[in-house]
């Protein structure tokens, strides 16, 4: 690049080739968190994006070593607090796998139904905070609407609203209330449309096409040797859903699709996942359809806490209900990885035993911690506002980053 | 009194744990040697072969594990070899799973590093040496990840003391930081933190 210099005409830039170091975060709003990245920028040009993470790192793999199985599942809410019920799901199945346990029907539909509901609410967490990062304002408004529908869902069942422990080792915690399945039926219906509300504000929005298309670009092959999971590397073109690939709570008889990107950038990212919320409604749809009454708890005494009844008149079960309470089970010795697919990629928990009731060994394949290794591969060559648009389309949860 | 396990682990490997298993004992017999599993064909790995068996594991035409899941460590202290990394590979192109482990001694816990392999092993194995203190040789970039600059130890460790809350002791009338405790090396650091 050359400057102009009054009186002596164009002359080379004398901080050409120079780079300067900027500090982004960890207090930042477009970092979505504690998240920090040292920017290295020629110009406006970033050449290095190094993240650094870790300030929220508050040793839940630690804690899990320490807590009675059915415990540690309301650890597992915390790590990835916008679809808690994905990381529910992945910390429970390996270790009834290790049981060798079987699951009732009911409590494997309601499982369906709520690890779909979570990630329905951390794709609308996502919409909403990845479009008030590029200054569309009211879609954070109307997404978060939607979200609290979820909420709702999530308190008449299990008492709290964002983490629900709702799915528990054995099944899940206490059968959905009166009500719930039609206000679960309100919601699949209102959605889809409300989703095309948000694709009205963004997806031809010349705005949005300008900090979206092109941007944060990765191929399908660097996506593969990076770790990509989940939307990110569906928006590369790579067709790999875990539901798809080891299908669990037999996911394998659902119908539905996976969106594929094409280019691997931003709005790619933005495009399928607002098609995977579609696909998530249509899951839970035929998922309500095949709700019979039934139990939702393993009948494994050993397990499944026994109904109240029986343990105010029966010996036997006041034993379990006593040991399950003060103890909790013991799980035999071994290890299990359980891949499933989480909002934000591949989530699964390593559980190893030593045939106790706490995990030896619990550690979580956190997808937002292996995504975020991409951010550098994307960013290089970007603009400092493009790295905000890049940062929310891997959708991080720093919480899930640091655990 | 503690609640019986109705059953032992179910052993459920997939249909093609044994082809996988045998191709790869095959090209390194001398280094690796099956594990028992109940989900993924497993094997233990020498570790001066890690890295040759993982470039097979990828490259070789009929496993093509070309995505690195996961890599972690496990520490059996009172063991011996008292620390196990702990890798899972899957095949994209096949949909096959397989895990590797390799075992190393307390007293010289390194290995070479996978990161030539697959380069997202660069977080995962900075991650593991963070937790565990075990030394990636070849890593261009092994710094601690998750925990403080200031703090010393391996949290993931089973000799970790736990416990760094400071207590109030009552005869005394002050605090006090239990016995064991960990203890941070750069008091400003806390201070700054706290």
């Amino acid at each position: 690049m050359r400057i102009w210099v009054e009186g002596v005409g164009l002359e080379p830039d004398p901080l050409e080739g120079q780079t300067q170091v900027l500090n982004m975060g960890p207090q930042h709003p477009g970092t979505h968190g504690v998240l920090r990245v040292v920017l290295t920028l020629e110009g406006e040009v970033i050449v290095r994006a190094e993240p650094h993470v870790g300030y929220v790192h508050t040793g839940i793999e630690k804690n899990l070593e320490y807590k009675p199985y059915q415990q540690g599942v309301t650890l597992t809410d915390r790590i990835e607090y916008t679809s808690a019920s994905c990381n529910n799901l992945a910390f429970v199945l390996p270790i009834e796998k290790l049981l060798g346990i079987e699951i009732p029907p009911r409590a494997t539909i309601l499982r369906v139904i709520w690890a779909e509901l979570s990630r329905l609410s951390g794709h609308l967490i996502w919409v909403g905070n990845h479009a008030i990062d590029l200054g569309a304002m009211s879609v954070f408004l109307y997404a978060f609407r939607e979200r609290e529908w979820i909420m709702d869902l999530h308190e008449m069942a299990a008492g709290t609203r964002m983490m629900p422990s709702y799915i528990r080792v054995g099944g899940v915690y206490y059968d959905i209330p009166e009500g719930w399945v039609e206000k679960c039926r309100a919601f699949c219906k209102l959605l889809p449309g409300r989703l095309d509300e948000y694709e009205d504000l963004l997806t031809a929005n010349p705005i949005w096409l300008v900090r979206t298309q092109d941007v944060g670009k990765i191929d399908a092959e660097t996506a593969i040797a990076m770790g990509l999971s989940g939307p990110s590397i569906r928006a590369c073109g790579v067709p790999w859903d875990v539901r798809k690939s080891d299908p669990y709570c037999d996911y394998e008889t659902y119908d539905f699709d996976v969106p594929i990107g094409e280019h691997g950038d931003v709005y790619d990212r933005y495009l399928v996942r607002v098609a995977e919320m579609r696909q998530s409604v249509r899951i839970i749809e035929q998922a309500l359809d095949r709700l019979e009454p039934g139990p939702v708890m393993t009948p494994e005494p050993s397990v499944g806490r026994p109904p109240k009844a029986q343990v105010y008149t029966k010996m036997e079960e006041l034993i379990y209900h006593f040991l399950l309470v003060t103890e909790g089970f013991h799980v035999p010795a071994g290890e299990a990885y359980v891949p499933t697919e989480g909002a934000k990629g591949e989530v699964g928990f390593y559980i190893v035993s030593d045939g106790s009731n706490r995990p030896y060994k619990a550690h979580m394949r956190a997808p937002s911690f292996v995504n975020l290794q991409s951010l550098e591969t994307m960013a290089k060559g970007h603009m400092v506002p493009d790295l905000i648009a890049i940062i929310a389309s891997i959708d991080l949860i720093l919480g899930e980053v640091d655990r | 009194m503690r609640i019986p396990s109705r059953r032992a682990n179910p052993v459920s490997l997939p249909a093609y744990a044994g082809e996988v298993l045998a191709r790869i004992q095959a090209a390194f017999s001398h280094a690796v040697e099956s594990s028992p599993s109940v989900d993924w064909p497993t094997l233990v790995v020498d570790r001066a072969s890690v890295v040759d068996v993982c470039r097979f594991c990828r490259d070789e035409p009929a496993l093509l594990f070309n995505f690195l899941t996961d890599v972690t460590g496990v520490d059996w202290l009172g063991r011996s070899p008292r620390f196990e990394v702990v890798y899972h590979l899957f095949s994209l192109s096949f949909n096959r799973r397989m895990r590797l482990k390799v075992r190393l001694p307390e007293d010289d816990p390194k290995l070479p590093t996978t990161i030539g392999v697959w380069p997202t092993a660069n977080w995962h194995e900075r991650e593991v040496f963070d937790m565990y203190g075990i030394v990636f040789e070849g890593h261009p970039n092994l710094q601690k990840i998750l925990t403080p600059d200031f703090m010393e130890g391996h949290p993931l460790r089973k000799d970790f003391p736990l416990g760094d809350e400071e207590i109030w002791d009552a005869e005394g009338g002050s605090i006090v930081q239990p016995p064991g405790s960990y203890r941070p090396v750069d008091p400003e650091g806390v201070k700054r933190f706290r």
